[in-house]
């Protein structure tokens, strides 16, 4: 495949790379998909949870055959420390709408599923092809180099390479993370028949629920676990910032085992047989670390650019609709005959007015706050337990001295302005 | 009450997963040295897949690429930048099955 020219070509067959891909396609131009796996989906790790809104908006109707696992019918949130816990959670019948709000997918078959609708629209898929540099005339990127040597030419190269991004490196895009920019994570695959999956979680037929877990579970690294239905698994998993990772020398599995042995989780999980553990890493700087999403003959998009909002679990809808956006620059791009980084630009004006830059730039400081007060992390969850716990209990005390006791405790712990500084330096977080 | 859950392994972790193991390595130190000086080794503890042990008698990092799960965390924590790590070369290195 020497010097072989497409009008565009994509690097990563991952929701970004494939959603970028197919609508290219389906304009008609000459699209390369590069994946550097075995088959689509190889390297790819998530939770899983996908967002019907923004694969809708590149495959219509992808529930009648799109590989899902369960519909979400409930989110919830637990606030936890060693030995208790603090539940939330929303359950609604209106999740029981087609397409549901989100469902929990398993990333190998759904990115099989997803790559497989791209070469259909007449995208040329090249799996085991990692890319390694990219080729560059008068400052503009023409091209991309793999590790075998071998030099593919497009108009346009789209990086959806994720959070490992070296072309957007060797592009002079993107410098490396810092520690403090990116989370890892780490995740099971627990096998457990669907019986008890339905009856331990409160869920009929092919609903589900997720749980995302706070406080003492990640032992004061700023991060969270999570629990997700499939069909026959759960997925448990935790994320946590990795310059935490540096400090405290805590071993990622070994979290993982810890949390396992949580006891508002271990019977959740009881009899469950691992199928798979993996690890992935999250680029969660935001917005001010983002890299620039585009230069002469190149966009960045999904992971590669940092298009990730964590206090909302979102990731992958922010790569379908970024990839989706970059196509359709280049599709307008290619109308001109242009490829410059002028015209190029039009992508980060799309991106402005669609949802993705908008939530990155209303979330850009949250990580950089949590990590200036760190101990909020695990003082807050402990308040709130030891609250609830005073406010339960019935030991022959009368209640007031129990409200006084919280009062108290509060005061001693925190602070009120104290307090009310912090929520109001975190209210994007819920917001 | 429960059934206590046996630990798992870090082994038996990646006993789970299909690997296409290169002859060459996708991962280098790029100074000993450095290693040698460095007190915490953030590398061993913070690799989800123990590709980094510190070797004693040897007074080095001992690196077993074959082993990796190619999250490129590495790179990050190693507070030295000594770490250059490389996608493996394409079709080698883990295949994930579920992700």
């Amino acid at each position: 495949m020497a010097d072989e020219k497409f009008d565009s070509i994509v690097v990563g067959a991952g929701p970004a790379g494939v959603s970028a891909a197919l609508t290219m396609a389906q304009a008609g131009l000459n699209v390369a998909l590069l994946e550097r796996g075995e088959y689509a989906g190889a390297k790819n790790v998530q939770g899983a949870v996908l967002y019907s809104k923004m694969l809708e908006d590149v495959v219509p109707e992808f529930w009648k055959d799109a590989p899902l696992e369960r519909a979400i019918v409930e989110e919830r949130l637990w606030v936890l420390t060693e030995d208790s816990g603090i539940q939330v959670g929303y359950k609604s019948a209106k999740y029981n709408s087609v397409p549901a709000n989100c469902y929990t997918i398993i990333r190998v078959e759904f990115d099989k599923w997803f790559a497989k609708k791209a070469e259909a629209a007449g995208v040329t898929l090249i799996t085991g092809v990692t890319v390694d540099d990219v080729l560059k005339k008068d400052g503009d990127i023409i091209g991309v180099k793999t590790t075998e040597g071998d030099r593919l030419l497009a108009d346009v190269v789209i990086a959806c390479d994720g959070a490992n991004s070296i072309i957007s490196q060797k592009a002079g895009l993107h410098r490396e993370w810092k520690p403090e920019e990116v989370a890892l994570g780490v995740k099971e695959v627990l096998f457990l028949p669907r019986e008890k999956i339905e009856d331990r979680f409160n869920l009929e037929g092919d609903q589900g629920s997720t749980t995302e877990m706070l406080g003492d579970i990640t032992q004061g690294m700023l991060g969270y676990a999570f629990l997700y239905t499939n069909k026959e698994s759960l997925a448990l998993g935790v994320g946590c910032a990795v310059d935490d990772f540096q400090r405290t020398r805590i071993k990622p599995y070994e979290l993982l085992e810890e949390i396992k042995r949580h006891p508002m989780i271990r019977r959740l999980i009881a009899g469950s047989k691992t199928l798979e553990y993996s690890a992935h890493l999250i680029p969660e700087g935001g917005y001010n670390s983002m890299p620039p999403l585009y230069t002469g003959g190149m966009l960045l998009a999904g992971d590669a650019a940092q298009m990730i909002n964590p206090t909302h679990r979102e990731g992958s809808n922010l790569a379908m609709a970024s990839g989706k956006l970059a196509a359709e620059t280049v599709i307008e791009a290619k109308k001109r005959n242009n490829y410059s980084a002028r015209s190029l630009g039009l992508y980060r004006k799309k991106l402005e007015e669609s949802f993705v830059l908008k939530d990155m730039d209303d979330h850009k400081d949250i990580e950089e706050k949590v990590r200036q007060n760190r101990d909020i992390m695990t003082i807050y969850p402990k308040l709130a337990c030891e609250s609830a716990h005073e406010y339960f209990i019935v030991d022959g005390l009368p209640k007031r001295d129990h409200q006084r006791r919280i009062i108290r405790r509060i005061r001693r712990q925190r602070g009120i302005f104290q307090m009310i500084k912090d929520f109001m330096s975190l209210r994007h977080a819920i917001g | 009450m429960a059934e206590e859950p046996k630990p798992m392994s870090l082994e038996d972790k990646l006993g789970l997963l299909t690997y296409k193991n290169d002859h060459q390595t996708h991962i280098k130190l790029l100074d000993a040295n450095v290693c040698l000086k460095c007190p915490d080794k953030p590398c061993a503890t913070g690799c989800p897949a123990g590709v980094y042990v510190w070797d004693e008698p040897q007074k080095k990092i001992v690196v077993s690429y074959e082993n990796c799960i190619e999250c490129g965390a590495a790179r990050m924590l190693c507070p030295y930048n000594n770490i250059e790590w490389q996608p493996p070369r394409g079709g080698f290195g883990v295949s994930y099955k579920y992700g």
